[in-house]
């Protein structure tokens, strides 16, 4: 008999009959390699019980995890188009189409107005999924929108950003969304109605050199990817290797362009707490 | 960006040519091949009248006008990817000389306050016939020594922060601010990162959107990306004819779309990034002519059109208030973009 013949009955399955785990079950810590079921990550808000990797999640898991079950989606009825007739390996159409199959999402950004501890918050989370959180046309009007409703209903704003940058396939109108989400939050600065950006695994590009970096106040999960070029770029450029933690959150507030970094377990106490500091004008609610 | 040279070497050729009085060097681009042989020819022509045995007078007149043809033949049937290769043109003006011709005061005015000074964007205030202006701009450098030391128009955020650092003096001030832009993109560095390059950006946007003064901007060269549009969120947008302006150079979108480098004249293509294009996306208010055969073909030509442009815009929006310049730029820019609301 081999050495690696196993001696105990009813464990010599052959690989064709072991039993199937659905697809998705389970899901592999990228930062410790550990494995888990997806019911044990989900009660711990995706975050690695083992190593407290933050993996990526969605915006309705921000908005679950943040407002609970009771939130309202707005201006989700905004949607790309592809008005430049783009293809490139794909059409756009198609990329389009098959992100919303896949993510059962409108764009790359969905809004929700719900509240914390009874005060009112609107949040625009943005999805990786959805073409690697790219900004376009859709993504910028949302966030323009979300201006207009917060000043009229006198709510702070959160955006959570989530993005590889600007969508090419929309081109120079993929770029004018960094003037006018920033253009916008202009606005509802001069309104004095707080912004707070939540900066997440990966924010960079367009996305950051425009609305993500211009919160009153930034913060961001713990080692996320936050920068303008991306790190290939980069090494490219300098034709060297990057130090250990470039460009994570760790990294940025060490340099002074983030007000703190804050545990998934902690977000929505820290977000009523920051609330706090800011009473809306009831009256005009 | 990648490209540091921002076009290839390969792709051009050189011809040293004593046709005006002092020494030009002459660079080709492959689609103005036709050109060479006929400038070839000129020049040996003028070569044997300069010796002085045969009258070639006419000879001259007729292969000059042959070539005044041939470029508007060439000129007005280029695709967008020659009109990128034009805007990089090794010869191309840049906004020092721009200044220099447009202004007749300048001083130059350096510094963030808060780190450095970066070369590649330059600024300072100066007079366009008496007029007060802040003049910022990307600047590229005229040769191999000044490309490096002006980082190849790609500014560090410390060009960012000494822009915005110069646009609020000028609203103290209440001085109109130009902006030229030229720029293959912000520096993809280390310390870039380090120091804030998406900050510096970022607050350059939201201040632009609400400065009290007018800001036009022009862009001269090329426009990529947040790099450009850090110094190009204003009251007017607009481009020299054969410039491009959007938001990633055709060589990097290939490199993404297409994983390839090969790709760029399709990718071009693909971006509809012309001042043509943008002026019907109307993503920008107008497009200046440039000479035939661009704005180093007769720069001189090219910065009188300029200043009378900048001129003219000035006064259209000389007696604008600061609560109708920013209303502007809010309504404007929140215009920008194309979606379906079901």
């Amino acid at each position: 008999m081999g050495w690696f013949k196993r001696l105990r009955e009813g464990i010599q399955t052959q690989t064709s009959d072991k039993k199937e785990v659905p697809d998705g079950f389970w899901q592999k810590c990228k930062s410790c390699g550990g494995t888990f079921t997806i019911l044990e990550l989900e009660k711990n808000l995706f975050v690695c019980p083992d190593c407290d990797y933050h993996f990526r999640i969605g915006s309705h898991d921000y908005f679950n995890i943040i407002f609970g079950s009771r939130y309202k989606l707005l201006f989700d009825n905004i949607t790309s188009l592809n008005f430049l007739e783009w293809t490139d390996l794909k059409s756009y159409d198609d990329r389009l189409e098959s992100a919303k199959e896949l993510t059962s999402l409108s764009d790359a950004i969905s809004v929700a107005v719900g509240k914390v501890n009874r005060k009112p918050l609107v949040i625009a989370a943005m999805d990786f999924s959805f073409i690697g959180g790219s900004m376009g046309s859709v993504v910028g009007e949302k966030i323009a929108r979300s201006v207009d409703y917060c000043i009229e209903h006198r709510t702070p704003l959160m955006i959570i950003s989530k993005s590889g940058g600007a969508r090419m396939m929309e081109s120079a109108f993929s770029l004018m969304q960094l003037a006018k989400t920033s253009t916008k939050l202009a606005q509802l600065s001069r309104e004095a109605i707080p912004y707070f950006s939540f900066l997440t695994d990966p924010t960079t590009g367009g996305v950051t050199a425009s609305f993500a970096m211009l919160g009153d106040i930034n913060f961001s999960e713990p080692k996320a990817l936050i920068g303008f070029a991306g790190p290939r770029v980069i090494k490219e450029t300098i034709k060297k290797d990057l130090p250990e933690g470039f460009q994570r959150s760790e990294f940025l507030l060490d340099h002074g362009f983030l007000d703190f970094i804050i545990h998934r377990s902690e977000l929505k106490d820290r977000l009523n707490e920051l609330l706090s500091y800011f009473p809306m004008d009831k009256a005009a609610q | 960006m990648i490209f540091f040279f921002g076009y290839s070497t390969d792709r051009l050729s050189f011809l040293i040519s004593p046709l005006i009085n002092r020494l030009i060097i002459m660079v080709f681009l492959d689609f103005e091949q036709p050109l060479e042989s006929l400038y070839e020819q000129l020049e040996t022509l003028q070569k044997l009248g300069a010796e002085g045995d045969i009258d070639i007078t006419d000879k001259v007149k007729e292969l000059e006008s042959t070539i005044k043809k041939k470029k508007k033949e060439i000129y007005t049937e280029l695709t967008r990817w020659q009109k990128v290769q034009l805007s990089r043109h090794p010869s191309r003006p840049y906004t020092l000389y721009y200044i220099n011709q447009i202004c007749k005061r300048f001083t130059e005015l350096h510094g963030d306050r808060k780190f450095g000074d970066d070369k590649a964007i330059v600024g300072g205030l100066g007079t366009i016939d008496g007029t007060t202006v802040m003049i910022i701009g990307h600047q590229k450098g005229v040769n191999t020594k000044m490309r490096q030391y002006r980082n190849f128009g790609m500014a560090n955020p410390e060009g960012y922060r000494k822009a915005q650092r110069l646009m609020k003096m000028a609203e103290k001030f209440n001085i109109p601010v130009v902006c030229l832009i030229d720029t293959p993109g912000a520096f993809p560095g280390l310390e870039a990162e380090e120091r804030g390059q998406a900050e510096a950006i970022a607050t350059n946007l939201f201040e632009m959107a609400q400065l009290k003064v007018p800001i036009l901007c022009y862009v001269i060269g090329e426009g990529a990306s947040g790099g450009a549009l850090g110094i190009g969120l204003g009251d007017r947008t607009y481009m020299l004819e054969f410039t491009w302006y959007t938001v990633i150079s055709p060589e990097s979108c290939s490199s993404i779309l297409w994983r390839t480098w090969d790709n760029k004249e399709q990718a071009a293509e693909a971006l509809k990034l012309t001042s043509e294009d943008m002026l019907s996306f109307e993503l920008i208010d107008g497009i200046i002519q440039e000479p035939i055969g661009g704005a180093h073909s007769d720069p001189e030509k090219m910065a009188k059109a300029l200043k009378k442009h900048i001129k003219a815009t000035l006064a259209e929006v000389a007696d604008m208030t600061p609560d109708e310049l920013i209303n502007n730029r809010l309504e404007k820019y929140d215009g920008m973009g194309r979606f379906v609301e079901a």
